[in-house]
C-alpha cells in the first residue's frame, strides 16, 4: 500500500492560523484536517467545511424532551397519583400546567444538552480509552497544526507554508491512513 | 458618514404627531361627552352591563365601609363559575355595595382612559431610550469590543431620555389620580393600606423622586456624550477612560433607580398589590425594547449607505440580544406569574385575575409576541443576519412591549373598558413621531463613528 504523505505546518496564534487558513484555500490546496487546543470561531468557513448540523439535531432533541416532561408529569401528578398541591386539586393537566412548566424548561435543556454531546462524540468516533488521533500533543496546550496532503508539491506548498507563519513545518509518511 | 435628517422624515414625524396630537385631543373630548347626567343612559344602552362584569375598583368603590379591610381592592366581582374559594365569598359582598356607585365608576373609567392612553405610550417611548442608555452603559462599563462602531446611534437614541422622561412626569404630574388613584386624598381617608404606604405614595415624593431619577440618567447621558465627543479629536484616551468609570457608576445608579421608578410610575397604579421582580421586570422590557430599536435604526441608515463599517456580525450580535433578552423577559413574566398563581393569595392574585378575565387576548398575546414569535424567528443563526427579518421580528417585539405596558397600566385605570382605538393609536403616533424627529436630529448632529474610540479598530473588524 502506497504511505500517503502529508505536510504538517504549525501555528502559534489562531488568528495568523486563520490568515493562512484562507490563503492556502486560495491557492487551491486542500486542507486534510486542522488540530486546535481550542475551538476557533469561523474556522470551519474558511476551511469550507459542510455546515454543522448538530443544530438541528439539538432542536429535535429539545422537542423530545418537552414531550416527555409533558407526559411524565400528566402521567405521575395526574394519572397515576392525582395530587392536591396548593390547593389546587382540579386534576386537570392544563389547569395545573403553570407548576409543570420549569420541570417541561428543565429536561428539555437536559436532553437537548445531554444528547447532542453524545452524538457529537459518536459522530466524532470517540469513546472511552480511545487512542488519541492529534499528531503532535502540543495541539492539545497551545499550537495549531494544519494537514495538507502532498501531490508531489512539497516545496511550493512549504514556501507557500512559510509565507503564512508557519513555526515550524514537518513532511510525514502516514503509514495506513485508517 | 455625516447624516442629516431628511426632509422626508421630518415631515413624516411632524405628521404623526400632528395626527396623533388630533387623536389625543380626541379621546380627551370623546370621553368628557359622557357626565354624570348621561351616564346611566349610555349604561342603559349597553347590552350587557352589571352581572357579568368584572371590574377592577377604583377610587369611589373604596369609600365603601367594608372595604377598609385587607383586600380592598379585590374588586373583582366576577361571576361565581370563575371565582375561586378565596374570591367565593367577598364578591357576594360586593355585588351589592358596587352596584350603587357603578355609574360614577364607570365614569371615572371612561374619564380615565385617554390619561392612560397618553401615558402607556409616553412611558413606552421613554423606556427605549432609557433601556438603550443602560445597553450603552454596559457596552462601556464592560469594555466591548464589538460595539463601539455603535455607540452614535445609541447615543442619537438616548438624546430622548430627558424629553421623554420629564413628558411621562408632567403627565402623570397632571393626570393626577386618573392614574394614581393613592393621588385622591379622598380616597386614601378611608385606605388603611394606603394610609401605611403613603410615606412613600405620596405626590411631592413621587414628584421628587422622578427629578432625581431623571437627573441621574441625563446627567450621565449629557457627560457620557460629552466624553464619546471629546475623544474624537483628543490624542490619548483619558475621555474613554473617564468614560468607563461613570459607566460603571452610572449603572449602580440606575438599577437602583430603574427599580424604584418601577414602583412608583407603574406599579403603584394599583397601590395593594406589589411584586418583588417588578423592577427587573419592567427592565428586561425596555432593555428588549432599546436594543430592538438600535438594531432597527441600525438597519436604516446602513440601508442609506452611511454605516458602511458596520458589518453583518453587528447586525447578528444586535439580533442575538433579541433573543436573549425576549426569553430572559418571558423568564420573568412568568416566574412572576407562576409564583402568585402558585400561592394564590387574594390581594396579590387578583392582579392576574383580572388580566386574565378581562385582558385575555392583550395578555397572552403579548406573551405570542414577546416569546413565541421571537423564539422561532430569530432561533436560526443565519436569519439573525438578514436585515428585513430581523426588523420584522423586532416590529413584532415592538408591539408586544407597548402592549406588556398597556397590560401593566390599563387594567387598575379603565379596568374592562379598554381598546386600542383612536386616543391610544393617537397617543402612539404623537409619541412615535417625536421619538424619531429628536432621535433622528440628534444623530445628524455628529459623525455616526466615534473614530478616536481605543476599540473602535477591533470593532470594524469584528467577526464573531
Amino acid at each position: 500500500m502506497e504511505a500517503s504523505r502529508v505536510i504538517h505546518a504549525i501555528y502559534t496564534d489562531d488568528d495568523v492560523l486563520m490568515s493562512a487558513v484562507k490563503k492556502v484555500k486560495a491557492e487551491k490546496h486542500h486542507i486534510e484536517e486542522i488540530y486546535t487546543p481550542f475551538p476557533v470561531h469561523g474556522l470551519d468557513k474558511a476551511m469550507g467545511l459542510a455546515p454543522t448540523r448538530i443544530a438541528i439535531t439539538s432542536f429535535m432533541y429539545g422537542c423530545v424532551g418537552l414531550t416527555v416532561a409533558i407526559v411524565m408529569m400528566n402521567f405521575i401528578m395526574i394519572k397515576d397519583w392525582p395530587q392536591d398541591i396548593g390547593g389546587k386539586p382540579s386534576f386537570s393537566y392544563i389547569e395545573n400546567m403553570p407548576a409543570f412548566v420549569p420541570i417541561m424548561f428543565e429536561l428539555t435543556v437536559f436532553f437537548a444538552a445531554h444528547l447532542m454531546v453524545i452524538t457529537f462524540y459518536l459522530r466524532s468516533r470517540m469513546w472511552p480509552f480511545k487512542k488519541a488521533e492529534n499528531p503532535d500533543p502540543r495541539t492539545t496546550d497551545d499550537h495549531f497544526l494544519m494537514e495538507i496532503a502532498v501531490h508531489d508539491n512539497e516545496d511550493s506548498l512549504e514556501a507557500l507554508l512559510k509565507e503564512t507563519g508557519a513555526v515550524e513545518i514537518n513532511i510525514i509518511d502516514k503509514e495506513d491512513a485508517h | 458618514m455625516e447624516y442629516k435628517i431628511s426632509n422626508r422624515l421630518k415631515i413624516g414625524a411632524i405628521i404623526l404627531i400632528i395626527l396623533g396630537a388630533l387623536g389625543v385631543g380626541f379621546g380627551f373630548w370623546d370621553s368628557h361627552q359622557y357626565t354624570e347626567d348621561n351616564i346611566t343612559e349610555y349604561l342603559a344602552n349597553e347590552e350587557h352591563h352589571g352581572e357579568g362584569h368584572a371590574e377592577e375598583m377604583q377610587g369611589e368603590s373604596h369609600t365603601e365601609e367594608n372595604h377598609g379591610e385587607e383586600h380592598g381592592e379585590t374588586a373583582v366581582h366576577m361571576d361565581e363559575s370563575h371565582g375561586d374559594d378565596a374570591h367565593a365569598n367577598n364578591s357576594e359582598h360586593e355585588a351589592e355595595e358596587h352596584e350603587m356607585s357603578h355609574e360614577e365608576h364607570v365614569l371615572h373609567q371612561l374619564h380615565n382612559r385617554p390619561y392612560a392612553a397618553l401615558y402607556v405610550a409616553a412611558f413606552f417611548f421613554f423606556m427605549i431610550a432609557l433601556g438603550v442608555l443602560a445597553f450603552y452603559a454596559i457596552q462601556y462599563a464592560s469594555q466591548a469590543g464589538w460595539s463601539p462602531v455603535l455607540f452614535r446611534v445609541m447615543e442619537g437614541i438616548t438624546s430622548y431620555v430627558l424629553p421623554g422622561g420629564i413628558i411621562v412626569l408632567l403627565i402623570a404630574f397632571f393626570a393626577d389620580s386618573h392614574l394614581f388613584v393613592w393621588m385622591d386624598p379622598d380616597v386614601v381617608a378611608h385606605d388603611e393600606l394606603i394610609q401605611g404606604k403613603s410615606g412613600w405614595l405620596n405626590k411631592t415624593g413621587f414628584m421628587i423622586r422622578g427629578a432625581i431619577f431623571l437627573a441621574g440618567w441625563v446627567l450621565y447621558r449629557q457627560f457620557s456624550r460629552k466624553f464619546s465627543l471629546a475623544q474624537d479629536t483628543a490624542d490619548d484616551n483619558r475621555n474613554f477612560k473617564k468614560n468607563f468609570r461613570i459607566s460603571a457608576g452610572f449603572l449602580v445608579f440606575y438599577i437602583y433607580t430603574e427599580s424604584m421608578m418601577s414602583w412608583d410610575w407603574i406599579m403603584s397604579v394599583d397601590p395593594h398589590w406589589f411584586s418583588t421582580l417588578f423592577g427587573w421586570y419592567v427592565f428586561a422590557s425596555m432593555f428588549v425594547s432599546g436594543i430592538t430599536v438600535i438594531a432597527m435604526i441600525t438597519i436604516y441608515l446602513k440601508s442609506k449607505g452611511l454605516l458602511e463599517f458596520v458589518n453583518d456580525s453587528h447586525i447578528h450580535d444586535l439580533a442575538k440580544f433579541m433573543f436573549g433578552i425576549s426569553i430572559f423577559w418571558t423568564y420573568l413574566w412568568f416566574s412572576q406569574f407562576m409564583l402568585i398563581w402558585y400561592s394564590n393569595i387574594p390581594e396579590e392574585v387578583t392582579y392576574f385575575v383580572t388580566r386574565i378575565e378581562d385582558y385575555k387576548l392583550p395578555f397572552f398575546g403579548m406573551v405570542a409576541m414577546n416569546f413565541i414569535f421571537p423564539l422561532l424567528l430569530l432561533m436560526n443563526s443565519d436569519y439573525k443576519r438578514i436585515p428585513w427579518f430581523v426588523v420584522m421580528a423586532g416590529i413584532v417585539i415592538l408591539g408586544g412591549h407597548y402592549l406588556d405596558i398597556f397590560n401593566m397600566i390599563m387594567p387598575a385605570t379603565v379596568g374592562d373598558r379598554w381598546f386600542i382605538g383612536i386616543p391610544e393609536i393617537g397617543s402612539i403616533l404623537l409619541f412615535g413621531g417625536l421619538f424619531l424627529l429628536i432621535v433622528f436630529w440628534s444623530l445628524g448632529k455628529h459623525p455616526l463613528l466615534a473614530k478616536r474610540n481605543p476599540l473602535v479598530e477591533e470593532s470594524k473588524n469584528f467577526h464573531y
